[in-house]
């Protein structure tokens, strides 16, 4: 069937299988592959995107579904080519992952959380990444990439003499 | 983990829905999806059509009537978990609220999926039979409701019959003073409980004017504490009667025995955390904070 789908702020007309989910069009139609497939039914959170603002799991929804709505993935949060926005920074400088595989999904989550919520404390940020599984890093490093972020971007229009 | 082929259809409105329903044995409501997309990627589910109310928009709302608040099928959970009105007039429901599945399925899971489709370990299930909500559903081009009590008959079973699509929840409002508490176990922060308990409590002149507790979780479907309540109401809720009762209404329960957790762990766990749901229920019903430090 024939949809259309906003994907980073591009609209796309598509024709796609009623039982591909919103994560295989991103991947197989779009080949917008920082999206992953992990377990595919909902468990492990390495396809979240931001549907509408919400981060939601790809994996989780047909992409027939999401006709006329727009999609953010991993691959629109950067401001510029070549750039990372402050989230993935934040990842890079704490050494908020390893292997890399859980981390689209993390971003966004961290994204949907403090687009909600400038200043989460400890627990919000545990909550927010709750259904985002990471085999290597322990979630400690994560935890701390998102603390910064937020830190940052709440400071991101302070002068420089009221920045800590 | 694709699913099988189906066809998919979007409803343009509730008597449509029944309409597609009734067309094709095969077919399925789809809202947020949350549970049956895993079941179709596993091959668990394979309806051979969809039919998809998500964009019904005069099924997503929550507003009060009468003496109830009324909640819309297809309300997103992510909703009525920072709902004002929720929060005010059935604080039981705000509270189960962030115990369900995650941040992002709760973004597209909906009150009536989650009642719909009926698992054992649903927290919304459990506060709709705790606090007597009604269930209304559209079949056939007309209107008919069923109490909470009655439409959990087995696990993933209700009593919604074929061809009908669930329109919404009421849950009544309890007045003056009225406190509740719904506690959880389970593996992981928002995983599927192993035991759920509810209760809410509403106190006159110091003793417990009524009351009611219910456990998810442990049994194929959520369950009243019946007995306990008549034994309790009327009382001071003294913590060790509390605890008594419980235990002798969970006494006879069938209670689930599966790879999680053993029938035993469940029962004795039930009893501890209806105990503890009903002591930080009358907590707040005396205006207390039952977990300040």
């Amino acid at each position: 069937m024939r949809i259309e789908l906003t994907v980073n702020g591009v609209l796309h007309e598509l024709d796609v299988e009623p039982r591909a989910t919103l994560l295989d069009c991103l991947r197989d139609v779009l080949g917008l592959k920082g999206a992953h497939a992990g377990c595919e039914h909902g468990v492990c959170g390495a396809c979240t995107v931001l549907f509408d603002g919400a981060a939601v799991r790809s994996c989780l929804m047909f992409a027939a579904q999401a006709a006329g709505s727009a999609i953010t993935t991993i691959e629109g949060v950067t401001p510029a080519p070549g750039e990372l926005s402050p989230i993935q920074d934040a990842f890079c400088e704490t050494h908020g992952m390893q292997c890399g595989y859980c981390t689209p999904g993390m971003i966004l989550a961290a994204h949907a959380l403090l687009a909600d919520n400038p200043e989460p404390t400890r627990d919000d940020i545990v909550e927010a990444i709750s259904g985002n599984l990471c085999r290597c890093t322990g979630y400690a490093q994560i935890v701390e990439a998102i603390s910064l972020a937020a830190e940052r971007m709440r400071g991101v229009n302070r002068p420089r003499s009221l920045t800590k | 983990m694709k699913a099988a082929p189906f066809e998919y259809c979007r409803a343009g409105d509730v008597d449509e829905a029944c309409a597609m329903l009734a067309a094709d044995d095969g077919a399925r409501v789809i809202a947020g999806g949350q549970t049956l997309v895993p079941m179709m990627v596993m091959r668990l589910a394979r309806p051979t059509r969809l039919i998809d109310i998500n964009r019904i928009a005069a099924l997503a709302y929550i507003r009060s009537e009468g003496d109830s608040v009324a909640i819309g099928a297809t309300t997103r959970q992510c909703v009525i978990e920072r709902d004002a009105l929720v929060a005010a007039k059935v604080p039981l429901l705000a509270r189960a609220m962030p115990n369900i599945g995650h941040a992002a399925t709760r973004a597209r899971g909906t009150i009536g999926g989650s009642l719909a489709n009926a698992d054992p370990a649903a927290e919304i299930s459990l506060v709709a039979l705790t606090l007597d909500a009604t269930l209304s559903y559209r079949a056939g081009g007309k209107t008919a409701e069923i109490a909470a009590r009655d439409f959990h008959v087995g696990p993933m079973t209700t009593s919604l019959p074929d061809g009908a699509c669930l329109t919404a929840v009421r849950f009544p409002v309890w007045q003056g003073k009225v406190g509740s508490g719904f506690h959880e176990v389970n593996a992981r922060s928002s995983d599927f409980a192993f035991v759920s308990a509810a209760a809410q409590v509403e106190l006159a002149g110091g003793r417990c004017k009524r009351i009611a507790i219910g456990v998810g979780a442990a049994t194929d479907h959520p369950v009243r504490l019946d007995s306990a309540e008549r034994q309790l109401t009327g009382g001071a809720l003294e913590p060790k009667a509390v605890r008594a009762a419980i235990e002798q209404a969970l006494a006879d329960i069938e209670a689930l025995d599966d790879l999680h957790a053993t029938a035993s762990y469940r029962r004795r766990v039930a009893a501890v955390l209806a105990a503890r749901a009903v002591d930080d229920a009358l907590a707040r019903a005396q205006g207390k904070n039952p977990h300040a430090h």
